[in-house]
């Protein structure tokens, strides 16, 4: 009975973790996209002074002000959420990843939060100059805290540089560097990056296309920013979905080398051979030891893993089954995101295409796709890293602790109440934010845009005009 | 016990304290504004409270980050007990906070809709229920936790007593005065005038409170009164009491001299008093009444390593923290928030 509250109270203590964090990792990557984005349209505005980048600007910072205030309340909740469900982890590899942790904070979160509050209501205030360095600070910052946050999870995914001590089990930093260049941490910060960036991009081009698709209908003509930033979206996939890929691929072969339990239950492959197929489906069975219904392409399963036909790849039956990864978990996740950057590749050649064919703002199928590919980059971001996260089991630190040995002692009445309360929270705060950034991204960007704190809900919610102008744009001389 | 491994967490200890006191007064003056929206319903003048606020609210929060994590890297067998020992209380502050953090943006961006107004109740709710929710945890870790094989072994409602009840009320009455005397500071006209009137009220309240917590604590182990009772102890800490008076006649004064910042540096100087009383009480103990720093720190190679790090990043966190109040300096008015 014992036993089996206990088994219980971790699976609810990894699924509040697993949900809370699965909410919260939207939000930073789409402020490291977002605040990019911004940086770049801001100092196109200084350095060709075309209003067209100031009024996207406004546009956009009305959503990054909203997306990274909910980032901040979902991250706080992750800096104490170690301790509160994960405390025996947190006790003895806290001399490790909790340093790493400080360093984010203080490198990346003070640099975030000091200069937002220029970047959002310091217009009027600071010269165009600083404000522009402020935009590109808390830019800096998403980029410096994901490098933390990522040299921290790589490390518990391919530890090394530290020695544990015999009394207590804790891991002992030995060798900082080589715990911050762990072996996967180049490969998944790269991953993570350009995943961040395709993943905004797709969210910029769908609401470049859903204007474009409106003002159509209404016979209206495409206003001048709409263009710009669905022009501007199309590049980024076009140029940064194959990359993806490449780097994807890396990181794959990087995994082999040091997790390949991971990748044999990605792959669904039970028995290690060389001249592998590729499976497109197949439902694996973690009981039978068999991948059922398997449809493969002979060979391709060897090419991709080893880049070579005769390369041996890994099979589960290798590793000791308290040693395997819920294959059926991350074998779908790993599909669907690998779908994911087929469709958006391909949706980056196609508006190559129509821009060579002078109809990139004229055709209604590439916009309906993009529109429909608005939330790809995010999905395809979320299974890639149920795959990593998933596969890695059942550790938290790879080969060294095991998830059950990392929960804490709460009792099950407390997971259970706290978990749904995470639930009913995040499920009204996060859902209301969602509505009010779709409001916010139905209205289309205007000439001469307003600054992000003269603009109201009026405005917004498509109602009457606001004779806020009073302190308008044209205080900045624009 | 030598050199490194006694002073580093020495160090620490003064640097976590620190960073908590900065948080307790910056974001309590945040929180205290969200309390203050029970008794001010005019939404421009809410407008007005918030604004003071909106451009640096975020930092204000991060302290409490940099809290979590250097507890979590310098001494994580305290973060490992006390966490899951006040799971209940934090798991709420953190909610709560969600709510008062959104609300920032929400609220504006819903009006005219129907929901501006819910999200108003979301920012005062939020703020009240986690300046509560931070008394009780501080009372939690004060009143001590049961702890065997240096892991928390009690039960989930340990830290709710009537000590951790007066706490919590405790910091939501200092957490409101300090946002009232912010508003005498930062603010003008009817809004000023009317939190003008609120101040005397709240700080009698505050300091009833800081005389009950002052008397309950040494109760509670016996270290606790030795500390402030035994001889030669008594000399090096009477000034503290002493000094809440003092600043308790000089806050009064500079109310009725109308003095805009006066009150609230009296009430700043109130929260570094008691939470220094608070320190000089536990002190040397992580986890009261058994773990003491130097039981639950990590490594010195992990304490180092973060220190030198901290030593060239602090100062510049303040350096750039100050300029952000100097931009938004001065009083705000109703035309700075815009309709």
């Amino acid at each position: 009975m014992l036993q089996s509250s206990h088994d219980l109270a971790l699976l609810l203590a990894r699924f509040q973790f697993a949900f809370t964090v699965g909410v919260h990792i939207v939000f930073p990557a789409f402020s490291i996209g977002l605040a990019a984005y911004l940086a770049v349209l801001e100092g196109l505005w200084l350095r060709t002074g075309r209003s067209v980048y100031l009024d996207l600007y406004r546009y956009w910072v009305k959503a990054f002000s909203v997306v990274f205030a909910m980032g901040v309340v979902s991250g706080l909740v992750m800096a104490y959420e170690f301790g509160t469900n994960w405390a025996p982890f947190s006790r003895k590899a806290g001399p490790i990843t909790g340093v790493l942790l400080s360093y984010e904070v203080m490198t990346a979160f003070f640099l975030e939060a000091g200069f937002l509050g220029v970047m959002l209501f310091g217009m009027n205030k600071v010269g165009r100059g600083l404000h522009f360095a402020a935009t590109c600070l808390v830019s800096v910052g998403t980029l410096i805290s994901m490098t933390w946050i990522l040299a921290s999870n790589s490390w518990m995914q391919t530890p090394q540089g530290y020695a544990i001590d015999p009394t207590t089990g804790s891991f002992m930093p030995a060798d900082w560097l080589a715990i911050i260049f762990n072996p996967s941490f180049p490969f998944r910060l790269a991953h993570m990056g350009l995943a961040a960036f395709l993943s905004v991009a797709f969210v910029v081009g769908a609401t470049g296309a859903w204007h474009m698709l409106r003002a159509r209908r209404q016979g209206e003509p495409v206003a001048e920013p709409v263009k710009v930033m669905f022009s501007m979206a199309m590049w980024m996939a076009a140029i940064v979905a194959p990359v993806q890929m490449l780097v994807g691929d890396a990181h794959g072969l990087n995994t082999l080398k040091y997790q390949p339990v991971k990748i044999a239950a990605m792959e669904g492959d039970w028995v290690s051979e060389g001249r592998a197929p590729e499976l497109l489906f197949g439902i694996p069975n973690m009981k039978t030891e068999h991948t059922d219904y398997a449809v493969g392409i002979p060979l391709v399963g060897s090419l991709i893993l080893t880049h070579s036909i005769d390369g041996k790849v890994p099979g589960m039956k290798d590793f000791p089954r308290d040693q395997r990864p819920p294959s059926p978990v991350v074998f779908f996740s790993f599909r669907i995101m690998i779908a994911l950057a087929v469709l958006m590749a391909g949706l980056g050649f196609w508006s190559l295409f129509m821009r060579w064919r002078k109809r990139l703002y004229e055709s209604a199928a590439l916009h309906r796709a993009a529109v429909a590919m608005a939330p790809a980059g995010f999905i395809a971001l979320l299974c890639g890293w149920v795959t990593t996260e998933v596969g890695r089991q059942p550790w938290t630190i790879y080969g060294l602790l095991r998830t059950t040995d990392s929960v804490s002692p709460i009792v099950l009445s407390n997971i259970e109440l706290s978990l749904a309360a995470f639930v009913i929270v995040y499920v009204l705060v996060f859902g209301s934010g969602l509505g009010i950034l779709m409001r916010i991204l139905g209205r289309a960007p205007e000439t001469g845009e307003h600054d992000v704190n003269e603009t109201s809900a009026g405005e917004i919610l498509g109602g009457r005009a606001q004779s806020a102008a009073v302190r308008a744009v044209t205080d900045d001389g624009v | 016990m030598t050199g490194l491994a006694y002073w580093l967490p020495v160090v620490w200890a003064c640097i976590l304290g620190s960073a908590i006191m900065i948080y307790v007064i910056l974001d309590g003056f945040d929180l205290g504004i969200g309390i203050l929206f029970a008794v001010e319903r005019d939404r421009l003048r809410r407008d007005v409270m918030v604004q003071t606020i909106a451009p640096v609210w975020d930092g204000n929060e991060t302290w409490m980050v940099l809290g979590g994590a250097v507890l979590y890297g310098v001494f994580p067998g305290a973060y490992a007990t006390l966490l899951p020992a006040l799971y209940l209380p934090i798991v709420l502050m953190l909610l709560a906070l969600i709510f008062r953090g959104v609300s920032f943006e929400f609220r504006i961006l819903t009006r005219d809709g129907g929901r501006a107004a819910l999200w108003d109740i979301g920012f005062m709710a939020g703020s009240g229920v986690a300046a509560f929710c931070q008394g009780c945890i501080l009372a939690g870790v004060i009143q001590g936790v049961t702890v065997s094989d240096g892991a928390f072994a009690g039960g989930p409602l340990d830290w709710l007593t009537p000590f951790s009840v007066l706490c919590g009320l405790s910091v939501v009455c200092g957490y409101t005065l300090l946002g009232a005397t912010w508003l005498i500071w930062r603010t003008s006209g009817d809004l000023e005038v009317s939190v003008r009137k609120l101040a005397p009220a709240l700080a009698a309240s505050l300091f009833v409170a800081i005389v009950a917590v002052s008397f309950w604590t040494p109760m509670l182990h016996a270290p606790y009164l030795t500390r402030w009772t035994a001889w030669p102890n008594v000399l090096y800490v009477a000034p503290v009491p002493v000094l809440v008076v003092a600043l308790g006649a000089l806050f009064l004064l500079g109310l009725r001299r109308a003095h805009s910042r006066t009150p609230f540096l009296c009430v700043l100087g109130w929260f570094f008093l008691c939470l220094s009383g608070l320190a000089i009480t536990v002190w040397p103990y992580a986890v009261p009444p058994t773990l003491t720093l130097w039981s639950v720190s990590s490594p010195p190679s992990s304490q180092l390593f973060q220190l030198v790090g901290t030593a060239v990043l602090l100062p510049i966190i303040l350096i750039y923290s100050v300029y952000s109040y100097h931009v938004f300096r001065g009083k705000v008015t109703e035309a700075d928030v815009h309709h």
